[in-house]
């Protein structure tokens, strides 16, 4: 009673249905791993030429941290010492 | 009695004079004469962070002698900056204010932007922190 060409074709429907699902899932994912590489090669390139030392002074970087009201709290102190050692000042 | 006792004193204030004003000039000791003559003639200049600077080249004895005079400055900063509980760098750096302003005209000394100036008969170019 049941009619066997029905069940086969539905199944080589479905079948092919699958097939280029499949496909298709396959070329998206593969197409989406070249942009990633690319993308991750862009990022690491620039990472590599954005790392550079500054080669302009640390030593005024650390000055900038000294406070005026310290500079006001040292200077009577500071003037002492350079009157009384005046041969290296 | 009285005159025996006035020589006596007088005898001994002038030994105390002679002492605290031999105290005096031992401390308060002139500059090497070299080191005056390289402030005067420009080669060596007051740098902001409290130290000697020399201006260009310089001569290997020149550059001695400005590295000599920076580690006995540091070691008097350190010094002062530990009774005062400051950082050796706040020390030099208000030195350093203190020495640019004292600089006489046509010797050199650091500006802000780090370049080396001759200082005028005005004010000399400063840190805006500086007293």
């Amino acid at each position: 009673m049941i009619e066997p060409g029905l069940t086969d074709l539905s199944r080589a429907a479905m079948t092919a249905f699958m097939q280029s699902m499949g496909q298709g899932a396959g070329r998206w994912i593969g197409r989406t791993m070249g942009v990633a590489v690319l993308l991750g090669g862009a990022l690491a390139l620039s990472g590599c030429i954005s790392v550079n030392a500054p080669d302009k002074p640390i030593v005024i970087e650390l000055n900038i941290n000294i406070k005026q009201e310290v500079i006001y709290r040292l200077a009577d102190d500071a003037k002492k010492t350079i009157d009384t050692n005046s041969g290296i000042f | 009695m009285l005159r025996s006792y006035s020589l006596k004193s007088l005898a001994l204030g002038g030994a105390l004079l002679t002492l605290v004003a031999g105290a005096g000039l031992a401390q308060a000791e002139a500059r090497d004469p070299a080191y005056a003559a390289a402030r005067a003639g420009g080669q060596v200049g007051e740098k902001m962070d409290g130290y000697l600077g020399v201006v260009g080249g310089g001569s290997p004895a020149l550059r001695a002698m400005v590295d000599d005079l920076n580690i006995k400055r540091r070691a008097v900063y350190s010094q002062k900056a530990q009774a005062q509980h400051a950082t050796v760098e706040e020390y030099a750096f208000t030195s350093g204010c203190l020495l640019i302003g004292q600089t006489s005209p046509g010797e050199k000394y650091q500006a802000p932007d780090g370049s080396w100036q001759t200082r005028g008969s005005g004010a000399p170019q400063r840190d805006s922190r500086c007293p």
